[in-house]
């Protein structure tokens, strides 16, 4: 039992950390620091690309047809134009919110769903929990890409639907997370404790196994968004993701895929900002970790300048 | 150990049985194949001939009911598209994804081991650090934009390798590379976190007091324990490692299970769906049995139990 107290208790100070607190660690750890700027861009653009550059985005223009980077065309075409001569860095402003929509919303509906299920297979290990458990390995045995391939040549590619295929291929990290976690914390002995004290089945979940367990998820879920994205452009890549005229950066490099050879940064821009979002939250979700772990914080800490 | 091994292969086995009636039903949704197969102008007598040979006029469970006894003598049934065996031409098409598959995942965990359990002696050094951003970026990669990265660097530019195609050696090392790269950069992150985790244990630290090489410290002591994460991400990044040769086989124009799979959904073959799916699960499962005799050589907890 010491070692449970000695495990929560510095995790319990991580969590009354003050707001000050956490911007100076992150301000020692400059990778973040990129990290939360980059995001922070991306999701105004999300906000508000589509309200600012709608029009402008989609205003074709053939004298600028796959136009290269340059200053000659003003600042909306320094990154170069695609093949309708649209400039592709407000397109990328505007592509953003569709991209960060499907993501984040997927990430939420699977990681509801995943833990609930996770919750009642950890929580009731009789029959119903194995049943839960046998139909996330098939989801798992079952290569995601395919499944979402033919579930969407089923249901006509629209946003609902991608969101809902996405959602169903992640569902079994989080149930399996949460049934783990919930196995092991319902053991512990504050909530045998409650349990005796005649605490109801509810008031045992919500109050005392939810809170030890969400953590772990919040983290994974931080990371998922960034393989939700990627799964996302995958299949918009290949064809099967939202339609035109909405697109997301998937589909800006599938469109740019003909004319890799003559104007390349029509594929080539979009797979960038993919590329910096997704690594953007991979860096965020381990500082994360890094923070809440009390066993790995000092690294940050130690970094502090030896004046104080 | 033994039943450790036996309940996990039934667990396997009743996923497969749910596998086979999810893949049967989910290719049966996509519709009915006669409007693909036949002309635009085809007479409804003409359809009718067509569903009844192929047996698509049955009645859905009929059809299940049949497909699962042929299943039992190991036939597919015909592909529709190319009218051909299905098992045939999954079979010819499986040893391509396979070896690109196998040579992706020993080059990413080979690489991925040296490299993590270097980053590891030194936590925040400079070499730590360097791994770090190298396996995150590689992580954060989308792997059909790597791919078309890559064939305009290496291909049309530099013009070292072939753009698309199979025959010569060269032709496969764009594939693996882009194939290489995701699962690369998450394993180092494993391999870098559990090294941290095991360099500071209290057998390392009895070793380093008794004097032993840090060299067989690092590979032999602390890497051996730190392999049991390890190898659970990369059975999980090997069989996602099919839906990287989808992509990967669709942009290169490779004859892998990937493209088979691709072209079969878009022309409702439903035979080679079935059958390509079901291998494909097969192989999986395997792999995953093999997964946990590797964790019990490992790992003498579970050995012992």
């Amino acid at each position: 039992m010491e070692n449970v107290t000695s495990t929560t208790v510095p995790v319990r100070k991580t969590e009354r950390t003050s707001l000050r607190q956490s911007l100076d660690l992150l301000w020692r750890d400059k990778f973040a620091v990129a990290a939360v700027l980059f995001l922070i861009i991306v999701v105004l653009a999300a906000l508000l690309g589509p309200y600012l550059f709608g029009q402008q985005s989609n205003r074709i223009n053939l004298l600028t047809r796959n136009a290269a980077p340059s200053f000659a065309h003003g600042w909306a075409f320094v990154l170069g134009a695609d093949a309708l001569g649209r400039p592709i860095l407000l397109r990328l402003f505007v592509g953003a919110q569709n991209t960060i929509i499907l993501a984040v919303s997927a990430v939420i509906l699977s990681m509801i769903v995943g833990t609930a299920l996770g919750f009642v297979a950890g929580y009731r290990n009789d029959w119903l929990g194995n049943v839960i458990l046998r139909v996330a390995d098939v989801l798992m045995s079952f290569p995601s890409l395919l499944l979402a391939l033919i579930v969407l040549y089923v249901l006509t590619p629209g946003i609902a639907n991608v969101i809902l295929v996405l959602a169903i291929t992640r569902v079994p990290i989080y149930l399996r997370t949460a049934r783990a976690e919930v196995l092991e914390v319902r053991e512990r002995t504050f909530v045998t404790a409650a349990d005796i004290m005649g605490a109801s089945t509810w008031r045992l979940v919500w109050r005392h196994i939810r809170p030890a367990v969400m953590p772990t998820l919040v983290t994974i879920a931080t990371l998922e968004i960034a393989f939700v994205m990627l799964a996302e452009s995958s299949l918009s890549f290949l064809g099967l993701g939202i339609q035109a005229p909405q697109f997301t950066w998937g589909a800006m490099v599938a469109q740019g895929q003909s004319y890799l050879g003559t104007a390349w940064w029509v594929a080539f821009w979009p797979g960038v900002a993919i590329t910096l979002t997704a690594m953007s939250l991979n860096l965020l979700a381990n500082w994360v970790r890094l923070v809440s772990d009390p066993v790995q914080r000092w690294r940050l800490e130690a970094k502090e300048p030896s004046h104080d | 150990m033994n039943t450790y091994i036996v309940n996990r292969m039934v667990y396997s086995a009743i996923s497969m049985v749910g596998l086979i009636i999810l893949v049967f039903f989910l290719a049966r949704l996509t519709g009915n194949p006669a409007e693909l197969y036949l002309p635009v102008d085809a007479t409804p007598e003409l359809r009718a001939a067509f569903s009844q040979v192929n047996g698509l006029d049955q009645p859905v469970l009929v059809q299940f009911w049949r497909f699962l006894v042929t299943l039992l003598h190991l036939d597919f049934g015909n592909s529709l598209r190319l009218e051909r065996p299905a098992l045939q031409l999954v079979l010819t098409a499986f040893p391509t994804t396979l070896i690109l598959a196998f040579s992706a995942m020993a080059l990413a965990l080979v690489v991925a081991i040296v490299a993590g359990a270097l980053a590891a002696c030194a936590p925040n050094g400079i070499l730590d650090r360097l791994v770090n951003v190298v396996s995150l970026s590689s992580a954060s990669l989308p792997n059909f934009w790597l791919a078309l990265v890559s064939i305009l660097v290496f291909a049309v530019w530099l013009k070292w390798v072939p753009t698309s195609g199979t025959g010569t050696l060269a032709h496969w090392i764009l594939p693996i590379m882009v194939l290489f790269a995701r699962p690369c950069g998450l394993l180092a992150q494993v391999v870098r976190g559990s090294m941290i985790d095991a360099l500071s244990s209290a057998y390392v630290k009895t070793a380093r007091s008794k004097g032993v090489r840090s060299r067989s410290i690092i590979f032999v002591h602390a890497l051996r324990n730190a392999m049991l994460p390890v190898i659970t991400v990369a059975g999980d990044q090997m069989s996602g490692m099919i839906n990287g040769a989808v992509v990967v086989e669709v942009i290169f124009g490779f004859p892998g299970i990937g493209k088979l799979m691709m072209d079969s959904i878009q022309y409702r073959d439903f035979a080679v769906i079935q059958c390509g799916v079901i291998i494909t699960a097969a192989a999986i499962f395997l792999m995953n049995v093999l997964i946990d005799f590797a964790y019990v050589a490992l790992n003498p907890r579970i050995r012992f139990k």
